[in-house]
């Protein structure tokens, strides 16, 4: 398992860099948010992105897909990550796409895919119901009654929630919240008859929404998986988004450093730039070596999850809560380095931090996986 | 088959039929090998295993076979290295001669200098120590004093080094001296090999907070060394100097990996001296600055493979004073860990009342606090970076 990227991946990096930086800079985050854009992102730049190859990077070649793998992908999160790029890369290309790949029937897979891959389907998890990632704790019932069933409850923080085409809804089909066994995953179109979806506007400005399941009616053909059983289809799907966010928090974390360090160079106080001054040489140090530590376990767990090794899970939530922690420290700094300018709407780095706190609530926070990590490896 | 999966079966079969069964076994502290003159052998296979290794030049797998190196390609020396992890052979031998004069010898030294020094160290025959710091040179080291006069084919020199680690078991030193005292301080040094038997050279051992004394004060008084032993030209050693601090700072970053597998997990010790509920670490703060630990640790682990694999077995280049921080500040956290995971038990000096690993574990963490110090300290690694890497201004 190499640590250093092989040259079809590295082009792949440098394409999406490039098409970021030019595409979808910070500001095209703020005008959607200033203009109050009810997708939340830009359809045309997905499409873009979908011609490229991205939307299908985790799809067989059967359905149309590139079937490039996890580190391939995390190449192009980590891209967007840098510009803080709003679309559905995360919420459909990576969540939507593994859950269908790994975990759907034959029909379910030739239903969505294919338009998966032709940036014309969107796709969102309905997992989390409290203010805490919480896979397990999932009181969202689903009652079988005939050939049946009967979705009630409710769901917060699905990304890209309001605006999903096809939502992949966790309930339980039977068990305690908290119980593992008992979970069932559904594929719940958008507009099904009993189901409300609010967009909630959260700090960051990427799409999150509220569901209210009240008596939503579905077949047995819409499980994905099997009952009971959708622990096991979510801890892969889960371990992906985590390393795939990973990644994004590493580019926005090495972005926003690099804005920093830059500031540290041309701001000049007492006739000097500030950046000679060793209180703050030593902790642009100090940052810089977090992020090189965040970069080598995200593209170790991105490589461990292609290669199906047993550590991936360990892998990643050791690439989250280091990523988690370094965007943390670095959007903090950040702001502090840019002195009263960082304070203000009208800089960029304020959306550093913004965002650095949404993605690291995200599928678990740093405690979260640490946790995790500890249990993994037997303490 | 490829040809590195042929030679990594060849070098499984070598090692299996070579390395003595005790070699196979954690080394304690008191059975490791420096070689040198006055080499001691407590164990009589680990001489065995010495030179049988040499014999390949597999001491040091990677340098020219002409200096008796095992001429390994740097695929080749990993494999190696992954066949003596698997039988878990310990390293044959521990040497300044092979982490720091070598790689410099090799880049700077003269063709008879290199024919001369290298093969006594790949053999283990003749023992180095490093001759940098002074009373009054630590960070600031290129303000050293120690001076060498040239007079007809030799240097007169006398000076006083400190910190000289086992300089009284050493048989040679490399030393940084002053051969141009009215040149920019940098300017003025130069890089000398000293044989420690001349009379001239003493040397004083110092005892640390740990009670042992593994450094040393080194007296020169008046002793004559020929000219052949400059290394890269008169006045021209601040560079050699800086290059060599690279491959020390490298050795010292990887601190915690070489005691590794010799010692027990700091969440088994949690779970036996502070207690375990369900199979966990009972102590949920204790467990999370476990945890928080060895993320950083093994996320600095695959970063020292990154950088290897980038480099494909180059020098180090500035990086390296990120890995001289990071790996001492993780092996200081790794004792301060340790001393609360076993509590009182870890406080032991001597005498009854504590096991031998126990007070080897309070001594153990005097010595790491040396770590962010000792060549260069943590604070000059910082500037390093923030100058060399990150292109912040003086």
């Amino acid at each position: 398992m190499a640590l250093v990227l092989d040259s079809d991946t590295a082009l792949i990096r440098d394409t999406a860099f490039d098409f970021f930086e030019k595409r979808a800079p910070v500001s095209a985050l703020r005008k959607l948010r200033d203009d109050k854009d009810a997708l939340g992102f830009s359809l045309p730049l997905w499409r873009q992105m979908a011609e490229l190859g991205w939307a299908g990077f985790l799809v067989p070649e059967a359905y149309g897909g590139a079937d490039f793998g996890c580190l391939g992908l995390g190449q192009v999160m980590e891209a967007a990550g840098r510009t803080l790029a709003a679309s559905p890369l995360f919420a459909t290309a990576l969540i939507g796409a593994s859950a269908l790949a790994l975990a759907g029937s034959e029909p379910q897979k030739a239903a969505h895919l294919p338009a998966l891959v032709k940036g014309e389907r969107l796709l969102a998890l309905a997992l989390e119901e409290g203010a805490h990632h919480a896979p397990l704790a999932v009181a969202a019932t689903a009652r079988q009654s005939g050939g049946v069933f009967r979705l009630d409850g409710e769901k917060r923080f699905v990304l890209d929630g309001h605006v999903a085409d096809l939502l992949i809804l966790a309930a339980r089909t039977s068990g305690a919240p908290g119980e593992r066994a008992g979970l069932t995953l559904f594929l719940l179109p958008g507009d099904a008859k009993g189901l409300t979806r609010t967009r909630t506007v959260m700090v960051d400005s990427r799409n999150a929404a509220r569901l209210a399941l009240d008596g939503v009616e579905l077949g047995a053909d819409a499980v994905l998986g099997r009952v009971d059983d959708g622990a096991d289809v979510l801890d892969p799907v889960l371990d992906r988004a985590r390393a795939g966010l990973a990644a994004e928090m590493l580019g926005s974390a090495a972005a926003a450093f690099e804005r920093t360090v830059q500031y540290l160079k041309d701001r000049k106080q007492f006739g000097v730039p500030i950046g000679s001054f060793q209180a703050l040489k030593h902790r642009a140090a100090a940052m810089f070596c977090e992020i090189e530590l965040a970069r080598s376990a995200v593209t170790a767990a991105l490589a461990a999850l292609d290669a199906g090794t047993k550590d991936a899970a360990a892998l990643s939530s050791l690439a989250k809560a280091k990523a988690g922690d370094a965007f943390f420290l670095v959007s903090n700094e950040g702001v502090q380095m840019h002195g009263g300018i960082g304070m203000t709407d009208e800089h960029e780095i304020g959306f550093f931090l913004k965002r650095a706190r949404a993605a690291g609530a995200a599928f678990g926070d740093s405690a979260f996986h640490r946790d995790r990590y500890a249990s993994l490896m037997g303490y | 088959m490829a040809e590195i999966d042929a030679f990594r079966a060849q070098t499984r079969a070598w090692l299996e039929a070579n390395c003595p069964p005790s070699m196979r076994t954690p080394m304690p502290e008191d059975e490791i090998v420096w070689g040198g003159r006055h080499a001691r052998f407590k164990n009589p296979e680990s001489k065995l295993w010495l030179e049988r290794m040499a014999a390949r030049g597999w001491t040091v797998p990677t340098w020219p076979k002409r200096y008796g190196g095992g001429g390994l390609a740097a695929d080749e020396a990993r494999v190696l290295e992954e066949e003596m992890r698997r039988l878990n052979c310990r390293s044959p031998l521990q040497s300044f001669g092979i982490w720091m004069l070598g790689p410099v010898l090799l880049d700077y030294g003269s063709e008879a200098q290199k024919a001369k020094h290298l093969p006594p160290v790949v053999r283990g025959e003749i023992r180095w120590c490093q001759g940098y710091s002074e009373p009054e040179a630590g960070s600031d080291l290129a303000g050293l004093k120690t001076r060498a006069v040239p007079q007809g084919e030799h240097f007169l020199i006398n000076g006083h080094k400190i910190w000289t680690s086992y300089a009284d078991q050493a048989d040679w030193i490399f030393c940084l001296v002053r051969t141009d005292p009215m040149a920019k301080k940098h300017e003025g040094i130069s890089f000398l090999l000293i044989d420690m038997d001349d009379p001239g050279v003493r040397t004083r051992p110092i005892r640390l907070i740990s009670g042992a004394s593994p450094f040393c004060e080194t007296f020169i008084e008046n002793v004559r060394v020929p000219m052949d032993n400059l290394v890269g030209g008169l006045n021209n050693g601040w560079t050699i100097a800086k290059k060599l601090l690279e491959h020390e700072r490298k050795m010292i970053a990887s601190i915690g990996e070489r005691q590794r597998g010799a010692e027990r997990p700091l969440a088994e010790l949690a779970k036996s001296y502070a207690g375990a509920r369900d199979g966990k670490v009972a102590d949920a703060v204790l467990r999370d600055q476990i945890a928080r630990y060895e993320i950083d640790q093994r996320a600095f682990r695959f970063t020292q493979r990154r950088a290897a694999e980038e480099a494909k077995g180059g020098a180090p280049g500035p990086a390296s004073a990120m890995f001289k921080y990071y790996g001492t500040e993780l092996n200081k956290r790794k004792f301060e860990l340790l001393l609360q995971c076993v509590g009182t038990q870890a406080l032991g000096w001597e005498g009854d009342g504590f096991a031998a690993d126990e007070k080897r574990m309070t001594r153990e963490w005097l010595r790491s606090k040396g770590n962010s110090i000792e060549g260069g300290t943590s604070e000059i690694q910082l500037n390093v970076i923030a100058k060399r890497v990150l292109g912040l201004p003086d």
